[in-house]
């Protein structure tokens, strides 16, 4: 029996166990357990790396034919997935040392990040679908209760309620596909069912339902067109929070998902084309909402929605490999800019807006320099990773005209809103007081900066990236689209630079991308008529049919009778004997001569 | 000869004229001793019965048995109707009874 999978599990729980219940009080001893622990699991996840593949789970609800296990499926995936989660996870508990060191709820912070830790530990072990969809539920849960973490302001609980509503819609399509394959195939065991799945064949249309029902997760967790509402509004929690569970690791979990399931898409390409689509347009429509946002975590957040679209699109182009790719080289440059635009705020006294900022390079300039790295690797610069792993999926659309128009816009649009982020965030003036007097994060802030800009400027090369990831070969020649992807970034990016270098105020303004094209604004007041309607609705039959019909109904018929039947009561003795006896007359006639 | 016949129409007559006197009677005690002869009434449909239904050259003295039961309960009925009234009259100082048309006094 192999225990480390076990251990990388279970150790970030026994954390959680420890840190909210026994040493809630001890702030310090808290936040080192959850660190240990993570390490813990990082180490295991080496080992687990250089290991075997392997498989093993043992029965946890067994009704005949019905099984759920508990077990662990590891493959090339697995050991990529838990190297990500636990190293990103681990460099991040580090810095959140640093980042929350003043704050009151530090050991409720820790006890949130180990759950999340566990949670989705548990989602990239899981060797079914019954079991991730439980970590599922569990890392919305988390999710939560961290970007709820400062409950005593308006905004971070009201993003916390949005974010798990969003989810659970798209979770509720989740679970529905499960119950359709188990229903068609009778296992929730991923090898079980890939041998199953294509050989089964039931209908097309069934397939294609299942398939895109299962896709629905994917589309709350990874926040994709119509439900990446709540991910912007996630940014409310720490900054370390929107580093590790919204840009590097959670909202990965619905690519991983699909990359783990994606036999169950293969047949079918109806669904990989609406896969496709919905990743494009979630790029396109978050990478224009990105250019014209003011708030460096919103505009990073914005990015993240852009990249996840990336990856989506990536498995609807019949690559998931390319997607994991993007997924591994995204969480490490992800993590960097969040933590690096989160060491700028911590330092700017909590200041986000990035009009206020500016005149960074001499005071932070570790900050500064990761920063560069982080957003060089994000517009696809050459020879950073982003470079390579956008390169991958843009290589992948190849005959696919409009996709790879789609990506290179995006490409465009990235190269364009980063620059305009770095340009006005950091060169220039200080534009506010906080700025002029800002210095340099300590240093269990800033360790894990480099190590992720280190990360983020050699993941992508190809003798590297073998060693984490096979992917496939492709038709054609790599040269063209990497000419294509070359010139959309460096058009976005010159064109960003030029635009903002030295500007004050933004000098462009198109509500439209301010204002995340009313999308939010439109859901607000659907919710409300449909509410509005529901409301109408109910109180029309509060008042009218239970009310009126129902209960005035019996009390009114109730009350008529007894008015009626008052007028018998006269209280006359001999009234009464005379009805009497003219009712036993009649019951006496009606028994004699009645039944002839 | 006298037959059964007879004895039953006497015995409506008397259940006749004492409903009619319970009906039409104002005063209580009045009406109470009609319905004293109602009762009687039934009691000699009774006896009539029993004495023409012979079986052995013997009447059915069950029914004779029933009518004196009757007899008995209804002595002790008199009591009980006449103490209510005894008290009623107390309380109302009258015993016709248009007067005593409510349950609340």
């Amino acid at each position: 029996m192999n225990f480390s999978p076990w251990i990388v599990l279970f150790s970030p729980f026994a954390a959680v166990i420890i840190t909210a219940l026994v040493t809630q009080k001890l702030r310090k001893l808290s936040s080192y357990i959850s660190v240990a622990a993570v390490a813990i699991s990082f180490i295991f996840s080496l080992a687990i790396f250089f290991g075997p593949d392997g498989s093993e789970g043992f029965n946890w609800i067994d009704l005949g034919t019905f099984r759920i296990e508990i077990g662990y499926l590891i493959n090339d995936l697995t050991k990529l997935m838990l190297l990500v989660v636990a190293g990103v996870g681990f460099l991040i508990h580090v810095y959140s040392i640093g980042y929350m060191g003043e704050d009151r709820g530090r050991a409720r912070y820790f006890s949130g990040l180990s759950l999340f830790m566990f949670s989705m530990l548990g989602i990239v072990l899981a060797n079914n679908f019954i079991m991730m969809f439980i970590f599922w539920e569990l890392v919305g849960v988390s999710s939560y209760i961290l970007i709820g973490h400062w409950f005593d302001r308006d905004a971070p609980p009201a993003a916390g309620n949005k974010a798990f509503l969003a989810n659970r819609i798209g979770d509720f399509g989740f679970m529905l596909g499960i119950l359709l394959i188990w229903s068609a195939s009778g296992t929730v065991t991923f090898e079980q069912l890939a041998q199953r799945w294509p050989a089964l064949g039931p209908s097309p249309g069934f397939m294609t339902g299942a398939a895109l029902l299962v896709f629905c997760g994917a589309i709350g967790k990874s926040a994709q067109f119509p439900l990446h509402v709540w991910l912007p509004d996630a940014m409310e929690g720490p900054t370390p929070v929107s580093a590790l569970i919204h840009a590097a690791t959670m909202v990965a979990a619905g690519v991983f998902m699909l990359a783990r399931t994606f036999f169950l898409f293969q047949s079918s390409p109806m669904a990989l084309t609406l896969i496709l689509w919905i990743g494009l347009i979630t790029s396109l429509l978050a990478a224009l909402m990105a250019t014209q946002q003011d708030d460096i975590k919103r505009v990073l957040a914005y990015s993240t929605l852009s990249q996840l679209g990336l990856m989506v699109a990536a498995m609807g182009l019949s690559n998931p490999q390319a997607g994991i790719f993007h997924l591994f080289t995204h969480a490490s440059f992800k993590a960097l800019l969040f933590l690096g635009a989160g060491s700028v705020i911590h330092r700017l006294h909590h200041e986000q807006n990035i009009w206020r900022m500016g005149g960074l390079q001499k005071k932070m300039p570790i900050t500064f320099w990761t920063f560069l790295v982080g957003t060089l690797a994000l517009i696809a610069c050459p020879p950073f990773a982003g470079f390579w792993s956008k390169d991958e999926i843009l290589a992948s659309a190849g005959a696919n005209i409009p996709a790879f128009l789609a990506i290179a816009i995006v490409t465009f649009l990235t190269a364009f809103y980063m620059s305009r982020l770095f340009v006005v965030a950091f060169l220039g003036h200080p534009r506010s007081d906080h700025a002029s007097h800002a210095h340099e994060s300590p240093l269990v802030m800033t360790a894990p900066l480099v190590i992720l800009s280190i990360a983020a400027c050699i993941a992508g090369f190809p003798f590297i990236a073998s060693a984490f990831i096979k992917l496939p070969e492709l038709e054609g020649s790599p040269i063209g689209s990497m000419v294509i992807s070359i010139i959309a970034f460096l058009a976005g990016a010159t064109s960003g630079f030029y635009l903002y270098k030295g500007k004050d105020k933004d000098p462009i303004d198109v509500p439209l991308f301010e204002y995340r094209f009313y999308i939010d604004e439109f859901y607000n007041s659907l919710i409300k008529w449909t509410q509005d309607l529901l409301a109408n609705v109910s109180g029309f039959v509060d008042r009218w049919i239970i009310d009126g019909g129902m209960v005035r109904g019996l009390s009114g018929i109730t009350w008529g009778f007894g008015f009626a039947l008052r007028f018998l009561q006269i209280g006359n003795l001999q009234a009464y004997a005379f009805l009497f006896g003219a009712g036993v007359v009649l019951l006496l006639y009606y028994i004699l001569f009645g039944t002839k | 000869m006298v037959t059964l016949n007879d004895y039953l129409m006497a015995s409506g007559l008397l259940f006749a004229i004492g409903f009619a006197g319970v009906l039409l009677r104002r005063n209580v005690i009045i009406i109470f001793m009609a319905l004293e002869l109602m009762l009687n009434a039934a009691n000699l449909s009774l006896i009539g019965f029993s004495r023409f239904n012979v079986q052995n050259g013997l009447p059915d003295y069950n029914a004779q048995v029933l009518v004196f039961f009757v007899i008995t309960v209804a002595a002790a009925e008199v009591t009980v109707g006449l103490a209510i009234i005894v008290a009623l009259f107390r309380a109302r100082q009258t015993t016709h009874v248009e007067d005593i048309s409510t349950l609340k006094f």
